[in-house]
């Protein structure tokens, strides 16, 4: 059994990108950025609360691809924490439920200043399918509950969008400045 | 009727003796039901029927004493220009892959009419969902709690009445839903364990009430609604490619299936039928997210007992079925792929050599790892006895898919009610009967072969031609039924049409609706390390359940 784990291991080889079959030379320069910008900012490690206010799952799908072997977010620096009180960056997906607006907010303020909030996906963004927040049931975009930093669009947006978003987000230097401590209820 | 085969499992049996529809309506006869026949319209197939709000608990009574499966249940505003609360409550019926729509018109001002869940459990949250949505009272219903209501509206607003309007009047902060009654139980030692709804992982949120003694569950109760975005009120108004669009988003990993239901729903209420081509396609792409969803769950699934290199190995099988996904088809998850009247994609010519490749690669490589996964005995040990479902508590239920069939339940929609083009291929319901976490990997990994040998058969027969056909208006009032075997099972769906090819009801149901059921059934007398474990063995969709 070991045996043939081991072969199949062997076999496989290295598959993160850059890797022959799938050579993807913009995720090879991006996360070499990446890794540059956390190393040089944030110590080498920044840590991401992903919370989903009301998404289908689409986006929860293609945050999850970002752990598989070819993306390997973990090796720029990125980790996906369980807790809020461990995160740097919020990133929240779904137009926000009415019946998740509070939940949102109390992970919002278990979170340690300074942070970021990421609306990830056009629902986050805008609402996307299910409209801007004039809804019995949902709140809308994420930026009519909590304050936003950046907006990753697309439904649900690609891995490597989403890696992008995040380069561009903390390469920023405008968003060094520590952000308001606490949102009114 | 169902019966045993020599392995134990129950099967849908083909040799039909009487039609089954047939059958029932003489024993509602012989109970003094009085039964009116309504023109099958977009029915296709299905029976449709009209009784007496008074005989609605009969028709439950004698639907179960003759073994039909509760599909879904809905209700209807026709209030017309009055805009006076008009309701009309409907049930959907199988048995034996026939299907059968009851409904029952409400008089105006009495809202209240017998429940169905003291024979069908998996009525009981249907029916409170249609409580809070829209005012209905179901008489005997065992649980007077609000299911679908939290904190945003009142308990005398009712958000699916054509009368209240989309925007509603929220208040500014919603407040959490912090007195729901959970069930409790006392004795010493009993403690309760409070999950969610967030929770700790890249997952949707919901919350888990856990009772338990030591590390054993002794009861779990699930809370949901938290992702409650009022697809079914988004509906009202929309034209049909609106519609599928938003169908698409009922649960996104499931975004074919759903879309495909609501289209053919649409399309029967239209008396049009999507060219041969265009079925063909959207066989390939529901099969195509079954085995997307199957390998990303079998890798979290090892995932959840720290079994890492088959997280990997799966994982990057998805990865690059996705990736093919969007070279082919122009998404990853090919959301929107499916529209009124057909499909939006229409591959060359390629795609042929191209898939018989992917479908070789990848048989190949399921079959290197499945040794590697069954020979593990640390694997194997947690897979095996967690949490078993009994085929009796999946029957009862009326649980779908992969679940169902695990426990030797096997309804698939594909091979016991025929869609096109599933008349094309021939569709053998994997089965296991043991009903544990393992039985429902094994079966998933046995669904990704069988997908692919339909893939296959499909793409043989793909002529080419025209993958739309022009949409025609349904006239005012026109209804249509979808029915889909989507990867969690089969997803029912109704739509009616109001004036001027606008939207006037969408419902979707998913299997997700008791399989959540299942869930709290099968982690009984399990530990609570186990949950992850059984949770993603069921892997129900919060969005498709909340809507």
């Amino acid at each position: 059994m070991l045996l043939r784990t081991l072969y199949k291991i062997f076999k496989v080889g290295v598959i993160t990108e850059p890797a022959k079959a799938f050579t993807d030379p913009e995720l090879e320069t991006i996360g070499t950025e990446l890794k540059g910008v956390i190393d040089r900012r944030f110590r080498g490690s920044l840590a991401i609360r992903q919370v989903d206010a009301g998404s289908c799952n689409g986006c929860e799908l293609e945050i999850h691809a970002l752990n598989n072997a070819y993306y390997d977010l973990e090796r720029y620096g990125l980790h996906f924490v369980a807790s809020p009180r461990h995160a740097d960056i919020l990133m929240v997906t779904g137009p926000v439920s009415r019946h998740m607006q509070h939940a949102l907010l109390a992970v919002y303020e278990a979170t340690p200043d300074p942070k970021w909030v990421m609306a990830l996906g056009i629902c986050a963004g805008n609402g996307g399918e299910f409209g801007g927040g004039d809804s019995y049931a949902h709140c809308g975009p994420v930026a009519n509950v909590l304050p936003v930093d950046a907006v990753i669009p697309g439904c649900p947006p690609a891995p490597l969008d989403i890696i992008r978003s995040i380069l561009t987000l903390i390469k920023d230097k405008r968003h060094t400045k520590p952000l308001p401590t606490t949102h009114k209820r | 009727m169902s019966e045993s085969n020599d392995n134990g499992i129950l099967s849908h049996a083909h040799r039909v003796s009487a039609d089954p529809l047939a059958g029932l309506i003489a024993r509602l006869d012989e109970s003094g039901v009085v039964t009116r026949r309504l023109p099958a319209g977009g029915f296709n197939g299905a029976g449709s029927l009209e009784v007496n709000p008074g005989d609605w608990g009969t028709v439950a009574r004698t639907a179960h004493e003759l073994e039909f499966r509760w599909v879904a249940g809905w209700v209807l505003d026709e209030c017309g220009e009055s805009r006076i609360f008009q309701p009309t409550t409907l049930v959907c019926f199988e048995k034996e892959g026939r299907y059968l729509v009851l409904r029952a018109r409400l008089a105006a001002g009495l809202n209240t009419l017998p429940s169905h869940s003291p024979w069908f459990p998996g009525a009981r949250r249907s029916e409170r969902h249609s409580r809070d949505a829209f005012g209905v009272e179901f008489s005997g219903h065992p649980d007077p709690r609000p299911w679908l209501r939290h904190q945003a509206w009142g308990a005398h607003q009712f958000p699916l009445r054509k009368s209240f309007s989309a925007a509603g009047a929220p208040p500014a902060m919603t407040q959490p839903d912090n007195n729901y009654p959970f069930e409790s139980a006392h004795g010493s030692g009993v403690y309760e364990i409070p999950v969610g709804p967030v929770h700790a992982g890249i997952i949707e949120p919901g919350h888990f009430r856990f009772t338990a003694v030591g590390e054993q569950v002794l009861n779990l109760e699930e809370r949901l609604g938290y992702v409650h975005k009022g697809i079914e009120k988004l509906a009202e108004g929309r034209d049909p490619v609106g519609l599928a669009r938003l169908a698409g988003r009922v649960s996104g990993d499931t975004t074919v299936a759903h879309a495909w239901a609501a289209c053919m729903a649409m399309e029967r209420a239209a008396g049009i039928e999507p060219p041969q081509r265009a079925q063909i396609l959207r066989a390939i792409l529901v099969e195509r997210e079954r085995v997307a969803n199957h390998l990303g769950d079998i890798g979290a699934l090892c995932n959840d007992v720290a079994y890492t290199f088959a997280n990997y190995q799966f994982t990057r099988l998805r990865e690059r079925w996705l990736r093919n996904n969007r070279n082919w088809f122009g998404h990853r998850l090919l959301m929107d792929c499916v529209i009124p009247g057909g499909t939006r994609v229409d591959p060359s010519e390629e795609l042929y050599t191209a898939i018989f490749k992917e479908e070789k690669d990848l048989r190949r490589e399921l079959d290197e790892l499945r040794p590697i996964l069954e020979d593990n005995d640390s694997l194997q040990d947690r897979l095996t006895s967690a949490g078993i479902l009994p085929a009796a508590t999946a029957k009862a239920l009326g649980c779908l898919g992969y679940v169902a069939r695990a426990s030797g339940v096997a309804f698939d929609l594909r091979r016991d009610a025929p869609y096109g083009p599933y008349d094309l291929v021939e569709v053998n319901p994997v089965c296991r009967h043991t009903g544990d976490v393992r039985a429902r990997l094994d079966v998933r990994y046995d669904e990704i072969h069988d997908s692919l040998k339909i893939i296959i058969q499909l793409m043989n027969q793909l002529e080419p031609g025209s993958v739309v056909t022009e949409w025609r208006t349904p006239k005012p009032e026109s209804e249509g039924m979808g029915l889909v075997e989507g990867w969690r099972g089969e997803i029912f769906c109704y739509i009616r049409f109001g004036s001027d090819n606008g939207i006037c009801r969408y419902f979707p149901r998913d299997p997700s609706v008791f399989n959540w059921l299942a869930l709290e059934r099968l982690i009984h007398g399990n530990i609570v390390p186990d949950f992850p474990l059984c949770n993603k063995s069921v892997n129900a969709s919060y969005s498709g359940h909340d809507l």
